[in-house]
């Protein structure tokens, strides 16, 4: 294991223990909800940055494997009354088998019917799921929370502990796959999908790796939602806010390496969080939509890129001898 | 007499009603430089198109080494040892000059051998031998357009491929940087890679070629020593017109 | 299944279709020829169809209001091509996915100003020919589809008359196959790209003004109209805009007879279907170049 790793391990820990601190500190419940979001949109952002940023398919439909995810935990939890590490494994392999069965019958053509495909996605599986009423249907189910587990105060502290631990899962293995050779396979099918074939890279097996992986994270990250908010609806799940989001908050962060859509995630789902607060949730929505379109118009490389620019001197044409 | 390392057997291509090869043969032997010439839109890049699985041709059989290869998906030939270059270079841009020669090192050579590889030193030596050394930390989306043209040669060289077809690498290059790209060319034949080369350039192909084939309307008109195609009537037509 | 309902089916379902043709006019030229990642067109139409409603409360008829508008959706679409081309094509790297993820956020900002600007309610226009049908024995003919039906038909005229007539637009279809060749010729390819994505846009007014004749809009109907305006360029094949009318035809019928077997929940998977399909078995669709 090389240093880089190990470092990142030992964050990752602390970070865990920081969040298990904080449930037992903190009292206050709207702490811990939005803090949830922000963490689910860690997984979401992330998740979609291997299949979007690594490799250059984009997905628009993120809500649907998100609504998978939590629709299978659900559907567990009201048959066999699943324990949530169930629900999630589920979601993640449901959701996982979608992104492979999307890529199947998409990949292979170029990159925008791929990302049609994901939105006939989410509009098939929105009109399937509102039209099964074991899932609740239009209505929607609540869903009782089972009692708070030892270690934690509420169940609700326990999802959320969850959800950090997902996050770090998620990152993990976003930054394996950049920084392995499949990484940069990927990048190689993203800057220059023919000539990567030709130098050796199995394309189409890449690309339905990196949508498998990037739609089972997406499943893990909604699989929790129905513990989390106790009840679940059709429009709260496949709320396009999803899809816009996983899509804007990596292009904000930055998309070629795994910090910027954590960057992404934490300031944009922070400021919906406010926006949605003291404005409305509508402008919110709003806010997102302006900020992707500003961000892909100006700073394409995301605030990752800035933060580049930014440090590095302004040298003429060919730059050699930088290190890499 | 050895067996022919590249087998093209009535391959035909076909885009819509536009025939863009009709039943092409050509065999190349394990060694040779070979030269392709046509005039534009002959069909050139499409056989070699067809050749290294970047099209799937319709009719016909490309035989590599004895196996039919024509139904394998590009990545498959590359490793089984046929590499290209582009006529427009396609280079990996986000990528430094030394990784995009990661990725057919990674892909092709040391598939099973990661973690015992010296990719960067191979890759390394590589630049060295074309010339591009002292980029090799540079950004492959900044290069001047020779020395993409090197670097399209540096990757296909990076797959260690038996075959390597050179499409069109000295178009609109100078006098002394043609002799470059026809240096490493000889070069990389005397260490026993077989080589295509596309080119308009004639006097380099005259030069370079043990043997010529030229295409004309998707068709081969003539097949044999460079200067007997050379004075074949029909290659004159080709190229001159009436 | 019942005789006469298949039959009936299958009139709507034509009415339908030229309908879907007409709707996807404009992504035939702006995706089909000109190979620009236009997810952001239904999200235009439903703009048009906004507006056919804004300027009905003024008393106007919709197709007036659609027509009044195009030179203002041809402004429009030549600033957005513009501006696509100066900030995405020109610069060569990272385009596809640079292009696609700005349409899909300028689809994504129309659909969520029209939300702020009007809510989420469905809007309707009222012109004499809506509400009406007209009965040949048992059938009933909305005289709103008959409408729409006798638009599609006049826009395809006039738009591949104008494509094969004159030089501007064949101008136009040449760009999409050699931009050299009409560089050569003298023609500034930008140029013709810009005015037919204009065009594209301007279209958009008019069948955007249907697109309200014929039902209720809000603003979320766009993400619906991307598969149907997709399936149907694509099933036609990119590049012909006259196969637009066969492609148009098959997804209405299809759609109308799923509509009255499966119920009007599954009508809109109906497209995505079709274009998975397509693209699955012959990409390059029906008559494609």
């Amino acid at each position: 294991m090389d240093a880089g790793t190990r470092r990142f391990i030992v964050g990752a820990i602390v970070f865990l223990a920081l969040i298990y601190g904080l449930t037992r500190v903190v009292s206050n419940e709207y702490v811990f909800f939005a803090a949830y979001v922000v963490l689910q949109f860690i997984v979401l952002a992330t998740a979609w940055n291997i299949l979007g940023g690594y490799a250059g398919y984009v997905n628009f439909g993120s809500g649907a494997f998100f609504a998978v995810g939590a629709y299978t935990g659900v559907a567990l939890f009201k048959a066999f009354e699943a324990p949530i590490l169930v629900q999630v494994v589920a979601g993640a392999t449901m959701s996982g088998l979608l992104g492979l069965a999307v890529g199947a019958l998409s990949l292979r053509l170029r990159g925008i019917f791929f990302s049609i495909a994901t939105v006939a996605v989410a509009i098939v599986i929105e009109t399937a799921v509102v039209n099964t009423p074991y899932l609740g249907g239009a209505k929607g189910l609540p869903i009782l929370r089972p009692a708070a587990p030892a270690l934690f105060h509420s169940y609700l502290e326990w999802v959320f502990f969850l959800m950090a631990i997902l996050a770090v899962i998620a990152v993990f293995c976003a930054r394996y796959v950049e920084t392995s050779w499949i990484g940069r396979g990927l990048r190689a099918i993203r800057d220059n999908e023919g000539a990567a074939e030709c130098s050796g890279v199995p394309t189409l097996k890449l690309k339905l790796f990196a949508a498998t992986l990037s739609g089972a994270l997406m499943g893990a990250a909604g699989a929790p939602f129905a513990q989390y908010l106790s009840f679940i609806e059709p429009t709260s799940v496949f709320n396009l806010n999803y899809a816009v989001s996983a899509l804007a908050m990596p292009i904000i962060g930055g998309m070629s390496h795994w910090m910027g859509p954590v960057i992404g995630a934490v300031l944009l789902g922070t400021v919906q969080q406010l926006v949605t607060v003291t404005i409305s949730s509508e402008l919110n929505v709003l806010v997102v939509g302006v900020l992707l379109v500003v961000f892909v118009v100006g700073a394409p490389d995301g605030i990752l890129g800035l933060v580049r620019k930014l440090r590095r001197p302004r040298t003429p044409a060919a730059s050699v001898g930088a290190k890499a | 007499m050895s067996a022919p390392l590249l087998e093209v057997q009535g391959v035909s291509k076909h885009f819509g009603g536009f025939a863009a090869l009709t039943e092409v043969s050509v065999a190349i032997r394990p060694g040779e430089r070979f030269g392709l010439i046509g005039p534009n839109g002959s069909g050139k890049t499409t056989l070699i198109n067809c050749i290294s699985g970047a099209f799937l041709n319709d009719a016909g059989a490309i035989r590599f080494d004895g196996q039919d290869i024509s139904r394998l998906p590009a990545y498959r030939r590359t490793r089984l040892g046929i590499a290209r270059s582009f006529q427009l270079p396609r280079p990996f841009s986000s990528m430094s000059v030394l990784e995009n020669l990661i990725v057919p090192l990674e892909y092709v050579v040391h598939r099973g051998s990661l973690h015992t590889a010296d990719t960067h030193g191979e890759a390394m030596e590589i630049l060295t031998r074309i010339g591009l050394a002292d980029k090799a930390q540079t950004r492959s989306g900044q290069l001047t357009q020779v020395d993409l043209r090197k670097l399209e040669l540096a990757r296909a060289m990076a797959a260690r491929p038996r075959l390597l077809i050179s499409d069109e690498a000295m178009a609109g290059l100078s006098g002394s940087e043609v002799d470059e790209i026809l240096d490493i060319l000889f070069k990389l034949n005397e260490a026993g890679i077989t080589i295509i080369m596309i080119e308009h350039i004639m006097h380099a192909v005259m030069r370079f070629s043990e043997r010529v084939v030229c295409l004309d309307a998707g068709r081969k008109i003539a097949d044999g020593d460079p200067q007997d195609v050379i004075a074949t009537p029909e290659v004159r037509k080709a190229y001159l017109g009436e | 299944m019942d005789l006469q309902l298949l039959f009936e089916a299958t009139v709507s379902g034509v009415l339908l279709g030229c309908f879907y043709a007409a709707v996807s006019l404009g992504l035939s030229i702006a995706f089909g020829l000109l190979d620009v990642p236009h997810i952001a067109h239904p999200a235009f139409l439903v703009l048009g169809a906004f507006g056919a409603y804004v300027l009905g409360g003024y008393g106007l008829d919709p197709l007036v209001a659609g027509l009044l508008l195009m030179p203002v959706f041809f402004v429009f679409g030549l600033a957005v091509y513009q501006f696509y081309y100066v900030t995405f094509e020109r610069r060569g790297t990272d385009t596809g996915l640079r292009g696609l993820a700005f349409f899909f956020g300028v689809a994504f900002i129309v659909e969520v100003g029209l939300i702020l600007a009007f809510g989420v309610d469905q809007r309707m226009v009222e012109a004499p020919y809506i509400g009406q049908s007209l009965e040949i024995g048992e059938m009933r003919l909305p005289y709103r589809m008959l409408v729409a039906f006798g638009m599609a038909v006049v826009l395809m005229v006039v738009l591949s008359t104008y494509l094969a007539r004159t030089f501007t637009g064949r101008a136009i279809k040449a760009v999409a196959q050699d931009e050299g060749a009409l560089r050569l010729m003298g023609v500034d390819p930008v140029r013709v790209k810009r005015i037919a994505f204009g065009i594209a846009t301007a279209v958009t007014a008019v069948t955007g003004a249907l697109l309200i004749i014929v039902g209720p809009v809000e603003p979320g109907l766009g993400r619906i109209y991307i598969g149907r305006t997709f399936c149907v360029v694509v099933l036609a094949g990119l590049g012909s805009v006259p196969g637009t009318i066969v492609a148009g035809l098959i997804l209405g019928i299809a759609e109308s007879i799923v509509l009255s077997t499966a119920g009007a929940a599954w009508a809109p998977a109906v497209s995505f279907g079709i274009l998975l399909m397509v693209l699955a078995v012959r990409p390059a669709g029906l008559f494609g170049r």
